[in-house]
């Protein structure tokens, strides 16, 4: 297929025209569905039929071909040296055989059972995920990654199927804890929280961070919430945090699929293998050990002049192969978030959502995705109305809840606590079970195969939300 | 019926947990409220999240649904309304503080090399530079002048023309009363513009120093909020390591005396240091560093 003496290591003649692809990267950018940060780095497909071309290209070439040909040299990235080094041929060998079109044909056949796609995970790297993605439909996206089952662990169990967990996000402009706690018991008292309680601080330093995992932390033993906290500061923060003392649960990095990317964000792959060691130390978990928390999305790379010529959907599951090294608890695609110069609506917001999920939950992630947009995408309520419901179809494993949709501090919006009771009712998506049986408990839900919420507020809240306001009855 | 009580079918894959219906469901009172109000609504006094909603089942009440459709209105808005510079720049004119303090030179209106919003937010290299016209006006006006330049003030549009049109003539007026000596290059108005659009304007005109006053992304409570960046010696390529920021400049955030007297802060210290961005730090607060160690317990858990 190659050829040597070409600019071309990818021709296709249709009818009268010869279309060329320079290289699998080329090929890769070109097949892409169309979004607007493709456009930008000036990799994305000159036409609709080009990009149509490239895609029957690209099913044609063999899986083994991404194992003999990095997208980003080997030497000079330490996540293409993580992700060949770490391939392991024995799972492979179950799919070596087949082309990216093969690929779909048999992720979407009666062959790839739950069981079969775990045994393949750590023989599918994730320009292999992101090239099957490429020819894939929305709807063979939802049903592949609905098959790829991925249970972690810490305080409670995250991913079982039929199950869908939320992180609550009280974030604040100012760090304002009684802002923060108000926040928190409107996301408890509808039924929210069970994947994480996690705060993404104003000011970020390693003072207020522990400030806030210690608000947490109080919180949740004071309850006796089966959850967790997080607070979303630099990887290195929370390991002085650790060093100093505080009680924390869950590790946080923003993470990105070159190590070009990585040293923007200031970290590698030592420092998180550092802190997670540090958070292990602490043996917090009572159910499990997932330690991690990693946040994603596509156009980071692109936006910190990282990306290599490589189109941004493959950049993002690159990063799932760092996720993947530290066994986290959570991942998390922001999706919305970055802004309409990478994904500019919402058709373009659903699609990117739903390969995330897809490629994440393929190489075995517990897969989740802040559902949200920014105010000058064009997006509205409806198109998270949509994505939200085609991911709790897909299994996803978690998506945010934040009080009316509206994060004060981080000026976008996101999912609410009511949009996650929708899902659940709709689609009879439950919470982690240990989260559950707490809502039960403290007769937060009247009925939980219902999702009913009570009427009354329940008795352990009384006495705080009286020291507040007075007499609330 | 109940909405608790939809049709079940229990071989419909995605509603593995769909309710049998018992029979013995409570009878419905006219008089029953549909909307479910949360004890702890009152809460709303202490944080602008929307908490303590209520509901309707499970969902937001139609007030409250309505309330966040007007914001995201106005924030859609506030993105989408071209700023009428023109105007700003004539009202800014009448004034007396602003004839003085410009030596009443003409403001310089311009426009980025990106033609409309849609390119514009899509194109954010378009936005950081000036079209060829724009260009023009401002070599013209270099080559036509012997000033040596202390401060350039350059209006962009950003992503609010509401926070431009509602903040740049108050604040301007703050800063006014505290800028003196310092030979000010005419006031510039940019279109479709970025922040780093700033750096083409100061280069153009061999300004030491611009100040950009932007409109920031707005957010659903902020469709208003302004945006101050500072750049020493600002020139085409520059990042935003060599910036310094003030942001949510607007009432309701940060008010205009006040973020007059930090960008001044940040405009002396430029000037003495010859530097801005990351190796000028904003000290204008010191005083003001929190003490947590005396701070009360969450009232959740105290």
């Amino acid at each position: 297929m190659s050829n040597a003496h070409s600019a071309f290591q990818f021709k296709n003649t249709v009818g009268e025209r010869t279309f060329g692809f320079v290289d699998l990267a080329d090929l890769m950018a070109k097949a892409t569905p169309a979004r607007s940060g493709d456009r930008l780095a000036g990799v994305a497909a000159d036409s609709a039929e080009e990009r149509v071309i490239a895609q029957m290209t690209l099913a044609d070439v063999p899986l083994s071909l991404f194992l003999e040909q990095a997208l980003v040299p080997y030497e000079d990235d330490e996540i293409t040296r993580l992700i060949l080094d770490d391939h392991d041929k024995t799972a492979f060998s179950i799919i070596s055989h087949l082309t990216v079109g093969g690929f779909r044909d048999w992720l979407l056949s009666d062959l790839a059972t739950s069981a079969v796609l775990i045994q393949i995970r750590a023989g599918v790297t994730p320009e292999m995920a992101a090239a099957v993605s490429k020819i894939m439909r929305n709807q063979d996206l939802i049903l592949v990654a609905k098959k790829c089952h991925v249970k972690t662990a810490f305080r409670n169990t995250i991913g079982l199927p039929g199950h869908l967990s939320t992180r609550l996000q009280p974030n604040h402009p100012t760090d304002d804890l009684t802002g923060i706690a108000a926040s928190m018991l409107d996301g408890l008292l509808y039924a929210n929280g069970d994947a994480v309680i996690g705060i993404n601080p104003a000011t970020d330093n390693v003072q207020q961070a522990t400030r806030l995992i210690k608000m947490m932390d109080e919180v949740i033993q004071h309850y006796e919430i089966p959850t967790q906290s997080c607070v979303l500061t630099h990887v290195t923060n929370t390991i002085e945090c650790i060093d100093q003392g505080a009680p924390v649960d869950l590790v946080f990095q923003s993470i990105g699929g070159t190590q070009a990317t990585n040293d923007s964000f200031g970290f590698n792959l030592a420092n998180l293998a550092e802190a997670q060691d540090a958070a292990l130390s602490l043996n917090r978990g009572t159910v499990g050990n997932n330690v991690m928390y990693f946040e994603t999305g596509q156009g980071s790379a692109l936006s910190a002049n990282a990306h290599h010529g490589l189109d941004q959907q493959t950049c993002e599951a690159r990063a799932y192969a760092v996720a993947r090294k530290f066994n986290p608890l959570l991942v998390n695609t922001v999706v919305g978030f970055i802004g309409p110069e990478y994904l500019y609506d919402g058709k373009e917001i659903t699609r990117a959502g739903l390969e995330d999920h897809f490629c994440g939950k393929l190489l075995g992630l517990p897969m989740g995705c802040d559902v949200c947009y920014t105010n000058h995408a064009e997006a509205d309520q409806n198109d998270m109305d949509n994505l939200l419901t085609l991911l709790g179809v897909a299994g996803c494993t978690f998506v945010m809840g934040i009080p009316g949709s509206d994060d004060i501090m981080l000026n976008y919006q996101t999912t609410s606590f009511h949009d996650a009771l929708y899902a659940r009712r709709v689609l009879g998506l439950k919470p982690a079970p240990e989260f559950d049986l707490w809502l039960a408990k403290m007769e937060i839900f009247k009925n939980n195969e219902q999702f009913t919420l009570n009427h009354k507020l329940p008795d352990a809240f009384h006495k705080s939300l009286h020291r507040m306001i007075g007499d609330h009855s | 019926m109940s909405q608790d009580n939809y049709p079940s079918d229990k071989s419909f894959p995605t509603h593995p947990h769909a309710p049998l219906t018992t029979g013995k469901e409570e009878p419905i009172s006219k008089k029953e409220e549909p909307v479910t109000e949360n004890a702890w609504s009152k809460l709303n006094a202490f944080t602008d999240a929307r908490v303590g909603l209520g509901r309707s089942g499970v969902s937001v009440p139609t007030k409250h649904l309505l309330a966040f459709q007007l914001a995201h209105a106005q924030a859609i808005d506030a993105v989408h309304t071209q700023l009428d510079s023109e105007a700003l720049s004539k009202t800014l004119m009448t004034q007396d503080w602003a004839k003085a303090w410009t030596k009443n030179a003409a403001p310089l209106m311009l426009h980025s090399r990106a033609t409309d919003r849609a390119t514009y937010l899509q194109r954010p290299d378009y936005g950081r530079r000036l079209d060829e016209r724009s260009a023009n006006i401002l070599d013209e006006h270099q080559a036509s002048t012997s000033q040596q330049y202390d401060l350039v003030i350059v209006v962009v549009d950003g992503l609010s023309s509401l926070a431009i049109e509602q903040n740049t003539l108050p604040f301007l007026e703050a800063l006014s009363g505290h800028i003196n000596g310092w030979n000010l290059a005419p006031i510039c108005f940019v279109k479709q513009g970025r922040v780093a659009i700033g750096d083409d304007v100061c280069e153009r005109l061999n300004a030491k120093c611009v100040l950009v006053l932007v409109g920031e992304r707005p957010g659903l409570s902020s469709p208003d909020s302004l945006g101050l960046y500072l750049t020493w010696g600002g020139k085409v390529g520059l990042t935003d390591a060599y910036r310094n920021c003030i942001s949510n400049v607007r009432p309701a955030g940060l008010v205009y005396q006040e973020a007059a007297r930090k960008a001044f802060y940040l405009l002396n210290e430029a000037r003495t240091l010859k530097l801005s961005g990351v190796k000028l730090k904003d000290r204008s607060d010191d005083e003001l560093i929190m003490d947590t160690s005396k701070e009360s317990k969450n009232f959740l858990i105290s």
